[in-house]
């Protein structure tokens, strides 16, 4: 039921992205799907009533104490892989922000059906 | 697991408003809502890492995203929508929906990841020798600084290049012609 919820994010950041003409607005759509996709990549990784990947001292001190907590920690690799992708989102975000301002500069507008003209 | 139902539905609600409203300043200020609420929710998921890149790079987001939208003449959208085509929009997504709720009862209970069964996943492995092989006690800062640290030098060089682009863009002085680079001859 989590999985559906966020996939019913990602479906609205989609509907955004397709159907709006206002450029901010597809840019709104597409850090929605982002966010949508990495609370994802998460979920999948989260146990009920785990902890956190961080080993405390005491779990190296027997064998039986390490396989307690692999067997109660939460999965560390998408933890990994969606820090690396929140990262990301940002300079994509940056690029994205930047041709928009240049494109309302240009043409005065940020409506895409009206940048129509090529203006040299 | 209630705590996750309702972030989950706050963030539903806020990107509905962003998406729908007609003022592009509420929008954005609803975006910054919703990962807010994202950055809490990792937090609950036992995420502490990811909840503290979320917040700071959604600070950065929304200076960003405000920076782009205040001081515009034209914040509020205007105009006819077309309505088959929205509508035509709206049910395709719709069935993409159905169709993709279908896949998630292939997957494993929410709760019960996949590596917890299988004793040979590169998870486990970190888990058992991160501490021992890489000195960190954190296990995500191991990954990303030790065992996957070839990702992150790529994640360096696509923020990197990112910004040398919106930079490029946003260069004033983009035009220079031929007259304004020669010298002026004393006379």
């Amino acid at each position: 039921m989590p999985y559906a919820l966020s996939f019913l994010l990602f479906v609205i950041g989609l509907y955004c992205a397709v159907v709006k003409k206002n450029m901010v607005k597809i840019v709104l759509g597409i850090l929605i799907m982002e966010c949508a996709v990495n609370l994802f990549l998460v979920m999948l990784g989260y146990r009920h009533e785990g902890v956190a990947p961080i080993v405390d001292r005491t779990h190296l001190e027997s064998k039986a104490a390490l396989d307690g907590f692999v067997s109660i920690a939460v999965d560390p690799l998408p933890q990994a892989l969606v820090l690396t992708a929140i990262v990301i989102s940002l300079g994509s975000l940056a690029l994205m922000i930047s041709i928009c301002i240049r494109i309302y500069e240009k043409y005065g507008t940020f409506d895409i059906t009206q940048i129509r003209r090529l203006r040299g | 697991m209630t705590i996750f139902y309702i972030l989950l539905i706050f963030i539903v609600i806020a990107s509905l408003i962003a998406v729908e409203t007609t003022d592009l300043l509420s929008a954005v200020i609803c975006v910054g809502a919703m990962g807010f609420g994202v950055s809490l929710l990792f937090l609950f998921l036992r995420a502490p890492d990811i909840a503290i890149t979320q917040i700071v790079v959604e600070i950065l987001g929304l200076i960003i995203l405000i920076r782009a939208t205040i001081s515009r003449d034209l914040t509020f959208i205007s105009g006819d929508k077309e309505f088959f085509a929205t509508i035509v929009s709206v049910a395709i997504v719709f069935v993409i929906f159905l169709a993709g709720l279908r896949v998630f009862e292939t997957l494993p209970e929410f709760g019960t990841p996949v590596f917890a069964e299988r004793p040979d996943t590169a998870s486990q492995t970190y888990i058992r020798e991160g501490l021992a092989k890489t000195g960190a006690a954190n296990v995500v800062a191991s990954v990303i600084l030790d065992y996957r640290a070839y990702d992150t030098l790529g994640e360096a060089t696509v923020l990197f290049t990112s910004i040398i682009g919106a930079t490029v863009i946003l260069r004033r002085s983009a035009k220079r012609t031929i007259d304004t680079l020669r010298p002026v001859s004393p006379s």
